[in-house]
């Protein structure tokens, strides 16, 4: 398919799902153009809508990016989920207990977080290429030892906040939020004050997340696009056996593909922690960073520099969507069959390429043999 | 080839079913609300309310508004409000712990005049956005700030250590193994409170029947994992224990569900649990959030807002927190009277009732 055709499918697919989430809205009761109203107001309305909206998007292009290279390296990196929450728990850890001067220990602290993050994945490379264990399952099965270590953490002393169910916060230091410190000075509260746009814009927890994603977009696109490395991981996921053939180490490139993309999820749990939660809490189910970043992936048709508008379309969705509860009294439920349909209707023809294109390049593979 | 596909295809089931519905944990369908509504909110809307333009909304934590514990209690007692009051109220559901902030926003940028955290874990979201914002009121459950509670905002506590020392009485009274279970929710300051409370109330019992009688506590690290409950739950029936309460939420609902295979007692929470398995919920520890939220909705109306202050409910403030009504059906008489008396002697201050460990201890060697 053209690239041009691409895009317009996807548009398409877009309205499509919108058309659908309409019906499922109207078959519910409520009045899906008001509905849409709303949304659109509660995305676009205000300058700190816009705010938490790029807020909410930013953690799902991240891990939508580490999906994405996976795919492109013939992995399903489904353990997306659980690298997250290593690298928010690592990060978490650096941000409270090392003593930096700021930026640096942000820095130090994101590059925690990937680093224990980029292990974690290695396991499963490691697993896949020594073993042959299929990737789907051992990562999902790490995604919950994740998610219990994540609350194992928590019981140590050392970390965790008395009398609550989360960690302590992060320094100011660690911080990596848009003008932390300034915004809850006396000066930058009394230049806020009168600074109505600046002040709602600054109000969200605003912070370097987004660009860290759409440098680790623009790299990721860069290494699989220019790089040796990019094009090596890119023949193992085509055809394994024919790189193997043309002298590449598949088990090599295996263990390092996965530990990239397990290092990219771990800067997305970082981020999280360092700009919008600034602590780690009892996790009683994934909160599904990693599971939303395969739908942003999908939906991006598994490039990375599209996750970006993917993963703002999905994160307005869902923030622009959530005021439905209380604006205009639609459950939960319903609201999230709405953006669901949307989403499947957006990932559909993505959805079936793909199954073409892994259908046929396996074939071929085969008929290698 | 074949297996690959189907490999596929299952991993495109698990994404697509994840990534859609998997960010929030299971909901009860809304149709259980009945069961649980209490009688003053089953009646329909009588008109007399006069209607004023006061507007209440409440941020969920991740429970959602139908949790069959205290976010869904909230809700009814602000649905009470709506109708006895007039007033308007809305919810705003929460997915994530990052959610909180932003619906706190929601709710403000929708002109309500009182929002309502529901939970502990919403209290410093709560805070930042009652400081933020000194022009609109904001209230919270189970959380305090004491002195630091800025003017617009209200704390609402809740004693809870005292119906769970009630119902640890009437489970050390009732055991026939002297083998008692705990299951909690997540660990911290408000189950603690639960267990602590529950643990006490059974040592006094032993103490009086001069025997020794064991509380085992487990943590099922979840609100919302019934499967999780009912699977502790029934370890606990299976080593001997033959009385279980729960401070768990959701969690709960499993926990109720194993005592009733299992044939054993249980004892519910938050609000009377007796219909959920009428032969083996032997009483509840209830605690009225909705009575909470209610009177605080109904002071603003009236004009006085406690702002900058904590309102705690404890056993002598009617009914906000108590044994269920329905206790007599499987508990005696005479350990109901003495229930009663007991209950007084907490009001009167002559029983301590412990809230953690250190004041537990206390409480223990004091019995000696």
């Amino acid at each position: 398919m053209k690239k041009n055709n691409k895009f317009i499918v996807t548009l398409f697919s877009i309205f499509l799902g919108l058309v659908v989430g309409a019906i499922i809205l109207f078959i519910s009761g409520y009045n899906p153009i008001e509905a849409y109203q709303v949304m659109f107001m509660g995305i676009f309305g205000s300058p700190k809508y816009i705010s938490y909206t790029i807020v909410r998007s930013t953690p799902i292009i991240i891990t939508g990016i580490s999906v994405a290279f996976a795919f492109k390296t013939g992995l399903f990196n489904i353990g997306a989920e659980g690298q997250f929450i290593i690298g928010s728990i690592f990060a978490m850890i650096a941000g409270y207990l090392f003593k930096l001067p700021p930026v640096i220990h942000g820095l130090v602290a994101i590059l925690v977080g990937a680093l224990a993050a980029g292990i974690w994945a290695g396991i499963v490379g490691v697993l896949k290429s020594k073993f042959g264990i299929n990737e789907v399952i051992s990562s999902i099965m790490l995604n919950w030892i994740a998610l219990y270590m994540n609350n194992y953490f928590l019981t140590f002393p050392l970390l965790r906040r008395p009398n609550s169910d989360a960690s302590f916060k992060v320094l100011d230091t660690a911080k990596i939020n848009f003008l932390g410190q300034w915004k809850v000075s006396e000066a930058g509260k009394a230049f806020l004050k009168d600074n109505k746009f600046l002040r709602e814009l600054l109000n969200p927890p605003v912070n370097y997340g987004f660009l860290i994603a759409i440098l680790l977009a623009i790299l990721v696109w860069y290494i699989l696009k220019h790089t040796t490395l990019g094009y090596q991981l890119k023949a193992v996921g085509y055809n394994k056996d024919a790189a193997e053939y043309g002298g590449i180490n598949i088990k090599k490139n295996i263990v390092v593909s996965m530990m990239i993309a397990g290092a990219i999820s771990g800067i997305a749990g970082a981020t999280q922690v360092l700009g919008v939660e600034h602590q780690i809490g009892i996790l009683a189910a994934s909160q599904g960073y990693g599971f939303n970043g395969m739908a942003v992936s999908l939906i991006a048709g598994n490039n990375p520099l599209a996750t970006i508008p993917a993963g703002l379309l999905f994160g307005g969705l869902t923030y622009g969507g959530g005021k439905l509860n209380s604006l205009i009294g639609a459950p939960s439920e319903v609201i999230n069959i709405a953006i669901g349909s949307i989403v499947f209707f957006v990932a559909m023809p993505k959805l079936f390429e793909m199954f073409g294109k892994i259908f046929t390049r396996r074939k071929r593979g085969e008929n290698l043999d | 080839m074949k297996r690959k596909l189907l490999a596929l295809s299952l991993v495109l089931a698990l994404v697509l079913s994840f990534a859609l519905t998997g960010c929030k944990p299971t909901e009860k369908a809304p149709t259980d609300d009945n069961n649980v509504t209490n009688e003053d909110t089953n009646t329909p809307d009588d008109n007399d309310a006069e209607a004023t333009d006061i507007k209440v909304g409440m941020v969920t934590d991740e429970g959602g508004v139908n949790d069959q514990s205290f976010n869904q209690s909230a809700w009814e007692g602000l649905e009470q409000a709506q109708q006895e009051l007039g007033v308007t109220a809305k919810y705003q559901e929460s997915h994530q712990e990052a959610d909180y902030a932003p619906n706190f926003e929601t709710l403000l940028d929708a002109g309500n005049d009182l929002i309502w955290g529901i939970g502990y874990k919403l209290a410093d979201a709560a805070l930042a956005a009652a400081e933020a914002n000194p022009d609109t009121k904001y209230g919270i459950i189970d959380s305090a700030y004491g002195d630091d509670t800025p003017e617009n905002m209200v704390g609402v506590l809740f004693k809870a250590e005292q119906p769970s020392f009630l119902v640890g009485y009437i489970a050390g009274r009732m055991t026939e193994t002297n083998k008692i279970g705990f299951v909690g929710g997540i660990e911290g300051e408000v189950i603690g409170s639960f267990d602590y409370g529950f643990q006490a109330g059974v040592q006094y019992a032993a103490k009086e029947l001069g025997k020794e009688i064991t509380v085992l506590s487990q943590y099922a690290d979840s609100f919302s994992d019934a499967a999780k409950g009912k699977s502790i739950a029934t370890n606990m029936y299976q080593q001997g224990m033959d009385v279980v309460f729960h401070a768990a939420g959701g969690v709960g609902d499993g926990v109720i569900e194993a005592a009733k295979e299992q044939n054993k007692w249980v004892i519910g929470v938050d609000r009377d649990q007796s219909d959920m398995a009428p032969d083996n919920v032997l009483t509840s520890a209830m605690k009225r959030v909705d009575i909470g939220v209610y009177n605080i909705v109904k002071a603003l109306k009236d004009g006085n807002f406690p702002g900058g202050t904590t309102v705690t409910y404890g056993l002598a403030d009617n009914g906000a927190v108590d044994i269920a009504p329905t206790s007599d059906k499987h508990v005696p008489a005479d350990i109901l009277t003495k229930v009663e008396e007991i209950k007084q002697d907490i009001i009167n201050g002559k029983i301590e009732v412990p809230v953690n460990q250190d004041t537990y201890d206390v409480f223990v060697e004091g019995l000696k």
